[in-house]
C-alpha cells in the first residue's frame, strides 16, 4: 500500500502541510517495502486548478491512501474516482500520522471545501 | 469614445456616474459589465428588450475513440482536466474554453458543446441603448458574459459608457481593456482610497488615461486629496454628499433628469472627459 501526505519540507521529519493542492512536497510511503520518498508537488505554483493537478499527481504515484488536513471538492472528486481513501491528519508531523494510520486511529475525511480560487 | 467607469471598492457610485454620463451624452450606449449584480437597468429602464444566451464551450470525450494518450490532460494549463482510470474528465468550473484539448487530441476524440453561463439583455431607454450582461447564479467566471456584453454593445460609432464590476481582477480587466478612457470613482473613506490606488495601478499597467471623480464629498478627505495631488491624476469633478441625490437614487430616478445642479455637473464631467481623450 502507498500512503501520500502533503508536507512542508524535504527532510527526514517533515511537518504536514495544511494545504493539499499547494503543498510544496508530497511524501509517499510504501508500507510493503517500508520505503519513503519525498517528491516536489508540480501543482504548488499552479495558476488555477492546483487541487486537481495535485490529486492527479497523487493518483499517478499509485497511492491508495491520502492523509491530509483538508482538501477541495475538485481534488476529492479526482481522488475518490481513483478509489483513493482520504484520512484526516492529526498532530503536526508525517511520522506520527503514519503511525496513527497503522494503528487505525485516523478518521476518514468526509467534508471538502469549495476551493479558494476565484474568491474575491 | 469608450469610457469605462470603475472604482475598486463597491458602492462608491460607479452605476450612478455611468448612468448619468450616459444620459448626458444622450445617444449613448450604456453597457453594464457588473454581470454578477447588474443594476443600471433600474435607472435606465430599457424597453423592447431582446435576450440572447451566452455560452461557453466545454469538451466532451468520446470514450470509444480515446486512446488514453493523456495529451489533452497534460496540455491543459488551467488544470481543468484529470485522467482517471484511463479516461479524461473535465471540471467545468475550471475550464477556460480555450479549445486546446480538441486541437491536441491525435485521434479526434474531443469535441465541444455549448454550456449556458448567462445572458445579454439589449433594450433602449429613449435614445440610449442599454446592454446588460447577466451571469447565471453559481457560475465561476464572469469574463465570458462581459466579453459578450461588450461585443454586443460596441458595434456602432456611438459613445459607450462601460459600467465595470467592482474590484481589480479579471472581470474588471476585461471590461476596461477596450476602453479609451477610465473614470475612477472614489469615495472619501480609507477603504475607498485603498481600492482606488489598486485600480490606478491596474489602469496604468494597461496604459489607459484616467481621471478621478470624487463622490459623496463633504469636507475634503485629506488622504484622498493628497493622493490625487501626488499621483498627478486629474480630479474631473466632485459630487456632493447630498440628500437630494440619495433620495433620487433610492427612488430609481436619474439625477440628471431631475436635479439642475447634477445636470451641470455631469455635462461638465462629460466635457472634461472628452477634452482628456482628445488632447
Amino acid at each position: 500500500m502507498i500512503i501520500a501526505i502533503p508536507v512542508n519540507e524535504n527532510n527526514a521529519e517533515p511537518s504536514i502541510c495544511v494545504s493539499f493542492g499547494r503543498a510544496p512536497w508530497f511524501l509517499f510511503h510504501n508500507t510493503v517495502t517500508d520505503e519513503t520518498q519525498i517528491i516536489k508537488n508540480p501543482a504548488a505554483n499552479a495558476e488555477g486548478g492546483a487541487g486537481i493537478k495535485a490529486a492527479q499527481f497523487v493518483v499517478d504515484h499509485t497511492a491508495n491512501v491520502l492523509i491530509t488536513v483538508r482538501g477541495g471538492e475538485n481534488a476529492a472528486e479526482v481522488l475518490l474516482a481513483a478509489d483513493i481513501q482520504i484520512y484526516k491528519a492529526q498532530g503536526s508531523t508525517a511520522k506520527e500520522n503514519l503511525a496513527l494510520f497503522t494503528e487505525g486511529k485516523l478518521e476518514k475525511l468526509e467534508s471538502f471545501h469549495a476551493g479558494f480560487h476565484h474568491k474575491q | 469614445m469608450k469610457i469605462a467607469v470603475l472604482s475598486g471598492k463597491g458602492g462608491t457610485g460607479k452605476t450612478f456616474v455611468s448612468v448619468n454620463l450616459a444620459v448626458a451624452v444622450q445617444s449613448a450606449t450604456y453597457i453594464d459589465c457588473d454581470v454578477e449584480e447588474p443594476n443600471g437597468n433600474l435607472f435606465l429602464k430599457p424597453e423592447n428588450v431582446t435576450v440572447t444566451t451566452v455560452h461557453t464551450l466545454l469538451p466532451d470525450f468520446d470514450a470509444d475513440k480515446c486512446n488514453g494518450c493523456r495529451k489533452c490532460v497534460d496540455f491543459c494549463r488551467f488544470n481543468a482536466l484529470a485522467f482517471i482510470k484511463g479516461k479524461p474528465k473535465v471540471f467545468p468550473e475550471v475550464c477556460h474554453s480555450c479549445g486546446g484539448c480538441v486541437l491536441v487530441c491525435p485521434v479526434g476524440a474531443v469535441t465541444e458543446h455549448g454550456h449556458p453561463v448567462g445572458r445579454i439583455e439589449n433594450g433602449a431607454y429613449g435614445d440610449i441603448s442599454v446592454v446588460t450582461g447577466v451571469l447565471n447564479l453559481g457560475e465561476a467566471s464572469a469574463v465570458p458574459v462581459i466579453r459578450a456584453a461588450l461585443a454586443d454593445g460596441l458595434t456602432g460609432k456611438r459613445h459607450s459608457i462601460i459600467d465595470c464590476p467592482p474590484g481589480s481582477g479579471c472581470p474588471v480587466l476585461e471590461s476596461v481593456s477596450v476602453s479609451d478612457y477610465c473614470v475612477l470613482v472614489a469615495e472619501p473613506t480609507a477603504f475607498g482610497l485603498h481600492n482606488l490606488q489598486m485600480v490606478v495601478e491596474m489602469v496604468k499597467m494597461l496604459n489607459k488615461p484616467c481621471g478621478i471623480v470624487n463622490n459623496k464629498m463633504e469636507d475634503p478627505y485629506e488622504p484622498l486629496e493628497d493622493y490625487c495631488r501626488q499621483s498627478g491624476i486629474p480630479v474631473l469633478c466632485r459630487i456632493p454628499y447630498s440628500e437630494t441625490l440619495a433620495t433620487l437614487n433610492a427612488a430609481a430616478q436619474i439625477a440628471y433628469e431631475h436635479d439642475e445642479s447634477s445636470r451641470t455637473l455631469f455635462d461638465t464631467l462629460l466635457r472634461r472627459v472628452e477634452a482628456e481623450v482628445k488632447p
